[in-house]
């Protein structure tokens, strides 16, 4: 199994387990190193030396949403380009063209989104 | 290498002697690339605050030394500051939640490093050569953004809530733009595989690198780099005028410390990238006597180290810029440059052979 071309896939496995070994470890260093005295003060939420008013996971502007949005439609713009940037030279002219229709049917939603004012941080 | 197998499976069987000594040789070489990895990342932070500081016209951390020898003044202090931030107290605040709060610093700092794992150093010196490659980084640098996001919210604080909402839509708007960037170099050099990528820019001189056909991409995807990695002068999200420290704020001692890590991590890493895949990667800039007897990882090392300085000189020359100013530049700039740029260039690549031989010193589009 490991001589197949998944086998090469076995470093990166282990790759991310030393990854994540190195996180753990450095915290669990500075949970053995460093002291623990924490008291109430230390331990309330910094807001700049006032107490909280409210609980802090509140509500937000609703643009993050969008660009999350917009984010999505995009990657999977640039997960279509790139099976077809890698074969272009097989596809030839069909293929590019084929591309370019769907491009533009993209674009043209891009266009709307700035028309509309979506991409807009005032 | 032979000798050492052997050994194993005198140790540990015939059986279990090859697994064993499969997962000691992949361990093996991942410290090879981890251990210097951490080390250039702390020596990062102290060139940055060397070079900041002689562009200021000051000299920078120059006393901690090693063992007293005078001439290694200054070249202590990232040790320093590691020893201080391990003895530093990690302070978890009531509100937070405990679990997402400490996984947060782990979920960033894996990525990042995990995403060496199919950078090449020279044609033979890849610990997975995997065709896929590209999409694995891609892959990996996107994950960093969970850690953001899970960083802002699990502290139960509003500034690191607005933060890390104002960190994670920088993050995936440039990623757009790089990904955009990526799409043109795959265009060229037709294959996911990053080795098979620096080969594509293999010839003569620095002519044949993807820098010259593709600058303008090359310019989108190192200020994209720049943005992810939210260096200045897009380093908003932690703006500590406006809001203190952004996603981090609440974080302390070494918690904070691997944030930072992962930070600095991900600027070798675009730094890297931007020379595998338009400067060349480990090809000398002229491929005649002195220059190609050099290794090529030490090519590889001087364009990352070349790269690198940018990010520290944009540090020490621009303004920061706004929010709303960064937003236009990802979404009304890049992207729209990114997309012109895909097709002028798929034109190019689909004249026919006559016309492409037409252009004055074509080296690119054959």
């Amino acid at each position: 199994m490991l001589e197949t071309m998944l086998g090469n896939y076995f470093p990166i496995l282990l790759f991310i387990l030393v990854g994540l070994a190195v996180g753990v470890l450095s915290m669990l260093a500075g949970w053995l190193f460093a002291p623990n005295r924490p008291d109430s003060e230390k331990l309330s939420p910094y807001e700049c030396g006032f107490e909280a008013f409210e609980d802090a996971r509140m509500k937000f502007d609703v643009r993050y949403y969008l660009v999350a949005i917009l984010f999505i439609l995009f990657d999977l713009e640039i997960a279509f380009l790139f099976p077809w940037a890698v074969v272009l030279n097989e596809i030839g002219m069909f293929g590019f063209i084929a591309m370019l229709v769907f491009l533009g049917i993209l674009v043209v939603g891009f266009a709307y989104e700035w028309m509309k004012g979506a991409l807009e941080w005032d | 290498m032979d000798y050492t197998q052997q050994l194993f499976e005198q140790m540990f069987g015939s059986e279990w002697g090859m697994t064993v000594f499969i997962l000691a040789k992949n361990l093996f070489y991942i410290f090879v690339i981890v251990v210097p990895l951490l080390l250039a990342v702390a020596y990062l932070t102290f060139a940055e605050r060397k070079i900041i500081a002689y562009m200021q016209i000051r000299v920078g951390p120059n006393r901690v030394t090693f063992f007293g020898i005078p001439w290694l003044r200054g070249w202590g202090q990232p040790i320093a500051d590691a020893v201080k931030a391990i003895m530093k107290e990690i302070i978890i605040p009531t509100g937070a939640n405990k679990f997402l709060f400490l996984l947060a610093p782990i979920l960033t700092i894996a990525p990042a490093l995990a995403a060496w794992a199919v950078v090449p150093f020279s044609p033979e010196l890849v610990l997975a050569d995997i065709n896929a490659g590209l999409l694995y980084i891609l892959a990996m640098t996107s994950l960093g953004v969970y850690g953001v996001i899970i960083a802002g919210w699990a502290s139960n604080s509003k500034y690191a809530f607005l933060g890390s909402m104002r960190s994670a839509a920088q993050l995936v708007s440039y990623e757009l733009a790089m990904g955009f960037a990526l799409v043109c170099v795959l265009m060229m050099a037709e294959s996911l595989n990053l080795g098979d990528i620096v080969k594509g820019q293999q010839g003569d001189s620095l002519l044949n690198w993807y820098l010259i056909p593709l600058f303008p991409m090359f310019l989108v995807y190192f200020i994209s780099g720049v943005a992810e990695t939210n260096r200045a002068p897009f380093d908003v999200a932690e703006g500590e005028s406006e809001i203190v420290a952004g996603f981090h704020v609440d974080y302390s001692g070494m918690a904070f410390t691997v944030f930072f890590l992962a930070e600095y991590a991900n600027m070798i890493l675009v730094a890297t990238l931007t020379s595998i895949m338009f400067l060349g990667g480990w090809l000398p800039p002229l491929n005649i006597a002195p220059f190609n007897l050099i290794p090529g990882i030490v090519w590889l090392l001087m364009k990352i180290a070349f790269m690198l300085f940018f990010f520290l000189w944009f540090r020490a020359t621009f303004p920061r810029y706004r929010y709303d100013q960064i937003m236009r530049l990802g979404w009304k700039i890049f992207i729209p440059i990114t997309l012109i740029w895909i097709v002028l260039l798929g034109i190019l690549l689909q004249l026919p052979e006559s016309s492409k031989e037409l252009f004055p010193l074509n080296l690119w589009f054959k």
